[in-house]
């Protein structure tokens, strides 16, 4: 094997967390721990537990039949016989509210059962071939769900009698169009996923590409759903038979809640006991579901809370307190007030669950002036995005400024001891004298509004012209961006244009109030070669004439030498090199420049080995 | 410009030569909506893969170069045309037919995040394609170990998800999973573009190891010029939904004819400043005379 450095990078990747989790494989194994790691979660399971255990032993347990009546001791207080006393007709409430477990859960399952067989099937096959099996059972779907349940529920018991089994059957069908939609849903979410092309390349059957590679996405849902419909099952089924329409000849929570209703002023627990019952089962239930929810949302809600708890616990936050107060900011270092932006080891950091502070850039200093255009260049996970973003002030909440200060014009964004990017002082630079340029177009225009809309506003907003004036200068803008029919492109929805169209509207708006100093965060790589080599014209243009300064963030070369005049190479969140762009492109001094610069293809003889011949000696 | 003339004439000599063969293949989408006209993906493509030989087909984005692809794996609708595996026309095979074809022809994806089903092992989604030829289990793990080790992956990585890999460990476990049952043939779409540009020269070092070692064949998808210059015999320019210029690696990327593949070459920036200087100059020429040339042409006509 000649790759020893990814190698090298593949074990260590493969090491950290063999420390932490050597056993957390299985998916299902680290929701369940999760699962028992919640409070709640444990409450409902250890309730559900109970109730269907007494339910289970309901036969053993109960000291009397469930219709034994008593006609001598009716209505009677608690004793040392019935332990929760009697009914009108003299039955023990303890041994009606067990046989009445056996048979309210049973029902519940029966329902929920009907209804995942109805439901799950017909949503895997409408999701997975959509097509006409799709068309006709939404059709299904839609009839079902405009019946008014309730009153097909109560003709059902007019035409069948009072059983419990048929109208929860029939509760089953009705209630099945919400699994057929969850797993339509969920299935179609991944019918077009790649793993799943590649399955039917293998040559799965359809069967067994749902079993393996489908049914996993829609199994978590269908479980939390379920806990939801029993409880739901639960309470309709009740509330039927305490309408009266329930089998007075078998003892459910229902029946009894009905008998307690009628002798409510002579015995009031009476109806007190099934109605704890029932609290505590849907109670547990619905609890239970969002337990299973939260533990399959990967935890992400716990650790956000705990990241927001601990800079207030770890770090002091006093400064966050003094600092308002602090009228005027520190004055910049002397003699560095000519840079447009100077930072100076800059380090951002986002606070980990342990409490320790996980550091994305380290120690980072570099300057741009007027008219210059200084690259960034790094791999992923470099921190050059990041750094960016602390200069733009758009680094999310949870991020903390750990060290170094940043400088725009004179003044600090981020002074010395700063914790966060003073938005403050950013809000009025941002899209008046700082402006950005995306990666991704497309995603950066709101589809809901045309691209003269998204033009002129902020033009309003932050040079303060009017309408009128905003929309001539929008349309002169997108005729400096190399756009042939400016009022054409005025007028269109983001949808209407092409990505290399789009780049260039997000350049005008970029340039549209004056900027002193563009971002620009990876502007071409979502654009093909040739569009990118005329955005790069246009940028190289524009700052020509307007003689701003670009920060460019890039993972290309190519870019660089085309556009920077200065470069600063970065690796895990550290500065590596920095120079003029000759001098490293050229002679790169350091091992990480030149093994990047070794990865070009550009001027290597095709099928050679690339690596071997250039970082296998500095890398192993 | 396209040396497949010959389909159907002598059959035997191009098919023994040639592992794959595409004939005049034309795809189609139904259009959306009711009687909305089909949306025609690719028009009249005539390719040749050989053993053992990688055919590069660069294009941008809507080109129509992943659609070929997805054609010969048969995740695109062949409207009309033939595409001919070792010696078997495949052009409408079933998925009976792709079954046992899956054993010669296999798939690298793009995208390494999402070509791999998160809730699986990296050891049962390399036993996949083998249990799918019926392969006992014992025998499948040790050719799943064998598969980590000749991608360069450890093999404890077997019981580990996707998700603790870097997503050039990703693209390694999704060449390991095309290799599994050794084919003749694997089209490569764009396996390297989501990756960083270190990891991407480590794993192309890797197909070409691989190409060294098996002698399999590739159909390789790539947007860049580079990319596919550095690992093609041959090398097919796609525009539009077209082939419009096929031939040897070197000639059709140093020296092209077709002006769209000369625009190509010229718009890719190469990391000299003043190289790519001349080079944009070079291509500001060359729009100015295929802009002056498209001209005549119109006044011509």
């Amino acid at each position: 094997m000649n790759n020893s450095s990814e190698e090298a990078a593949a074990t260590a990747a493969v090491a950290t967390p063999a420390g932490t989790g050597q056993s957390g494989t299985v998916v299902r194994s680290t929701v369940i721990r999760r699962l028992f790691k919640n409070p709640l979660g444990i409450a409902a399971m250890g309730i559900l537990l109970v109730i269907s255990l007494l339910a289970l032993l309901a036969p053993v347990l109960a000291p009397f039949d469930q219709n034994y009546a008593n006609i001598a001791k009716t209505l009677a207080a608690p004793d040392s016989v019935n332990v929760l006393g009697t009914d009108s007709a003299g039955r023990d409430v303890w041994s009606r509210l067990l046989f009445g477990a056996q048979l309210t859960l049973l029902s519940a399952l029966l329902c929920a059962g009907v209804a995942i067989v109805i439901g799950l099937p017909a949503g895997l096959i409408a999701g997975y071939y959509a097509g006409k099996f799709e068309a006709g059972s939404n059709w299904v779907v839609s009839i079902l769900m405009s019946l008014p349940g309730l009153i097909v529920l109560l003709t059902i018991r007019a035409a069948f009698g009072p059983s419990v089994w048929i109208s929860m059957i029939a509760f089953g069908i009705l209630i099945s169009p919400s699994y057929f939609r969850l797993t339509r849903t969920a299935v179609q979410s991944v019918r077009n996923e790649l793993y799943v092309d590649a399955a039917r390349v293998s040559g799965l059957s359809d069967l067994s590409i749902i079993a393996r590679h489908i049914f996993s996405v829609v199994r978590a849902p269908i479980i939390i759903q379920t806990a939801a419909i029993a409880g739901v099952a639960i309470a309709i089924q009740s509330g039927l038979e305490f309408l009266g329409l329930g089998d007075p000849t078998k003892a459910t929570w229902g029946v009894m809640l009905s008998e307690g209703f009628k002798n409510v002023y002579l015995n009031p627990t009476l109806l007190f006991w099934p109605a704890l019952a029932m609290a505590l089962t849907i109670g547990g239930l619905v609890l239970l579901g969002n337990a299973l929810r939260d533990a399959l949302e990967d935890g992400e809600k716990i650790k956000h809370r705990r990241k927001a708890a601990v800079p207030s616990a770890g770090t002091t936050p006093a400064p966050s307190t003094a600092r308002p107060s602090r009228k005027s900011v520190a004055a910049v270092d002397a003699g560095t007030e000519h840079h447009l932006v100077k930072v100076t080891n800059l380090g951002v950091g986002y606070p980990q669950a342990d409490g320790s502070i996980k550091k994305v850039v380290d120690d980072v200093s570099f300057h741009v002036d007027r008219g210059e255009i200084l690259g960034i260049v790094g791999e992923s996970g470099s921190g050059k995005s990041q750094t960016a973003f602390s200069i733009l002030g758009l680094l999310p909440d949870n991020a903390r400024i750990v060290a170094g200060s940043i400088q725009f014009d004179g003044n600090y964004t981020v002074a010395p001891g700063d914790e966060r990017v003073s938005q403050e002082r950013l809000s009025k630079l941002r899209g008046k004298r700082i402006s950005y340029i995306p990666q991704e177009p497309m995603s950066n225009l709101d589809p809901a509004f045309t691209i003269g809309y998204q033009l002129v506003t902020p033009m309003m907003r932050v040079l303060g012209i009017s309408k009128e004036e905003a929309r001539t200068r929008a349309l002169k803008l997108l005729t400096d961006v190399g756009i042939v029919n400016p009022k054409r492109t005025f007028d269109a929805y983001p949808h209407e244009v092409s990505g290399g169209m789009a780049q260039r509207v997000l350049i005008a708006g970029a340039i549209s109030c004056e900027p002193d100093l563009v971002i620009a965060d990876e502007p071409t790589t979502a654009l093909d070669v040739t569009v990118q080599a005329d955005v790069l014209d246009l940028i190289r243009d524009l700052q020509k004439r307007l003689n701003i300064g670009v920060i460019l963030v890039t993972h290309n070369f190519g870019v660089v030498a085309d556009l920077c005049d200065r470069v600063v190479v970065m690796q895990n969140g550290r500065l590596v090199e920095e120079g003029p762009v000759r001098g490293i492109l050229r002679n790169p001094q350091e091992t990480y420049t030149r093994t990047l610069l070794g990865s070009m293809l550009e001027g290597r003889e095709p099928m050679t080995t690339l690596v071997s011949s250039t970082s296998q000696g500095a890398a192993s | 410009m396209t040396a497949t003339v010959t389909s159907g004439s002598t059959p035997a000599a191009g098919e023994h030569t040639d592992l794959l063969r595409v004939d005049n293949l034309i795809v189609e989408y139904p259009g959306k909506g009711f009687r909305a006209k089909p949306f025609r993906a690719l028009t009249d493509i005539n390719i040749t893969i050989g053993q053992g030989e990688t055919l590069g087909l660069v294009g941008e984005s809507g080109s129509g170069k992943t659609t070929l692809g997805r054609a010969v794996l048969g995740l695109a609708p062949v409207t009309a045309g033939r595409i001919t595996f070792d010696g078997k026309d495949i052009s409408h095979a079933s998925r009976k037919d792709r079954r046992t074809l899956s054993r010669d022809l296999q798939v690298v994806f793009q995208d390494p995040y999402t070509s791999l089903n998160p809730a699986l092992e990296i050891g049962d989604i390399l036993a996949e394609p083998l249990a799918v030829q019926g392969k006992p289990p014992a025998e499948a793990r040790a050719r799943v170990r064998e598969l980590l080790d000749q991608v360069g992956l450890p093999s404890d990585a077997i019981h580990r998800l996707p998700r603790e890999f870097s997503g050039g460990q990703r693209q390694r476990v999704a060449i390991a999973r095309a290799l599994a049952l050794s084919p003749k043939l694997i089209v490569c779409d764009e396996p390297v573009s989501a990756l960083d540009l270190s990891t991407q020269a480590r794993v192309l070092d890797l197909f070409l190891q691989i190409q060294r070692d098996t002698g399999v064949s590739y159909l390789f998808v790539s947007h860049d010029l580079d990319v596919v210059r550095h690992i093609s015999h041959r090398v097919a320019v796609m525009y539009h939904g077209e082939i419009v210029e096929q031939g040897p690696a070197d000639v059709v990327t140093r020296d092209p004819e077709h002006p769209y593949t000369q625009r190509l070459l010229l718009a890719s920036p190469v990391p000299d400043p003043d190289r790519q200087e001349q080079r944009r100059a070079d291509r500001h020429r060359l729009l100015e005379l295929q802009r002056q040339q498209h001209e005549q042409a119109g006044v011509l006509a």
